[in-house]
């Protein structure tokens, strides 16, 4: 029921190289990402730290790295502050791809293995808990939530 | 590009399908007819707005002689969806981001 990946993709007016520099370069992933600064050691199994003033910090590992064309790393997006080192089953793969288009880029992410992240028992419980009138409640908040997000 | 945790969310975003999905889970089941004689809108506007639900997974129709009867499913709740659908919005977020930063002179 739940997808297990997420994509999206956007066109940029600027060439790949400079959006590749944008995805990689700590200094500028730092602003778009993270609010309070990154790190990237930019290589296969490299570390990666990113820093929100208020979330804390999140960890991740760099998987691949082809110039101007693809950057994917693993990281954990819902460990608490502190994170722990990502790995299957705690954390999830994120891909960017770049391809040329005209002078612009085409930049696309997926996000995946989220069924792998769901399927804990705590999530299983929390939904064979879930009666009918919790349900209602929950329903109501999801709601206010969907407005927002499909405004 | 639309996940399902996505059409689940569209599908809660209108006001009344909240109300046809919150009086079908307060009823246990409902049809069409008995949903339309709670709410201030037409059967045929029920009709619709249960297309739309049972399209997101959120309904489950079961005919009953001349009837459909609706109940709730919970699967596509829950706290995955609201993960995903929560997730897509940070990545355009973010996607946005970049595309301005790139395009500064």
């Amino acid at each position: 029921m739940v997808p297990d990946q997420i994509e999206r993709e956007i066109v940029i007016e600027a060439p790949v190289e400079r959006v590749w520099a944008l995805l990689t370069e700590a200094e500028h992933v730092g602003r778009w990402f993270g609010d309070a600064g990154a790190e990237i050691d930019l290589r296969p199994g490299g570390a990666m730290v990113l820093r929100w003033a208020e979330h804390g910090t999140s960890h991740g590992r760099v998987v691949a790295v082809e110039p101007h064309s693809r950057f994917s790393y693993r990281w954990a997006p819902f460990e608490d502050p502190g994170g722990e080192e990502p790995l299957e089953g705690n954390s999830t793969l994120v891909e960017f791809t770049l391809t040329r288009e005209g002078d612009g880029t085409r930049l696309r992410v997926v996000e995946s293995g989220f069924a792998s992240l769901h399927a804990s028992d705590e999530q299983r419980a929390h939904n064979a808990d879930a009666n009918r009138r919790g349900w209602v409640a929950e329903i109501d908040e999801l709601r206010e939530y969907a407005q927002k997000i499909a405004a | 590009m639309s996940t399902p945790a996505e059409e689940v969310f569209v599908a809660l975003a209108d006001p009344t399908r909240w109300r046809v999905l919150s009086l079908l889970a307060e009823r246990g089941e409902g049809t069409a007819t008995s949903l339309a004689a709670e709410l201030p809108v037409s059967r045929v506007a029920v009709v619709k707005h249960l297309a739309v639900l049972d399209r997101a997974g959120l309904v489950e129709a079961r005919r009953e002689g001349r009837e459909v009867r609706y109940t709730v499913r919970t699967e596509p709740l829950g706290e995955a969806a609201r993960w995903m659908a929560a997730i897509a919005a940070q990545w355009d977020a973010r996607l946005v981001a970049i595309k301005r930063l790139a395009e500064e002179s």
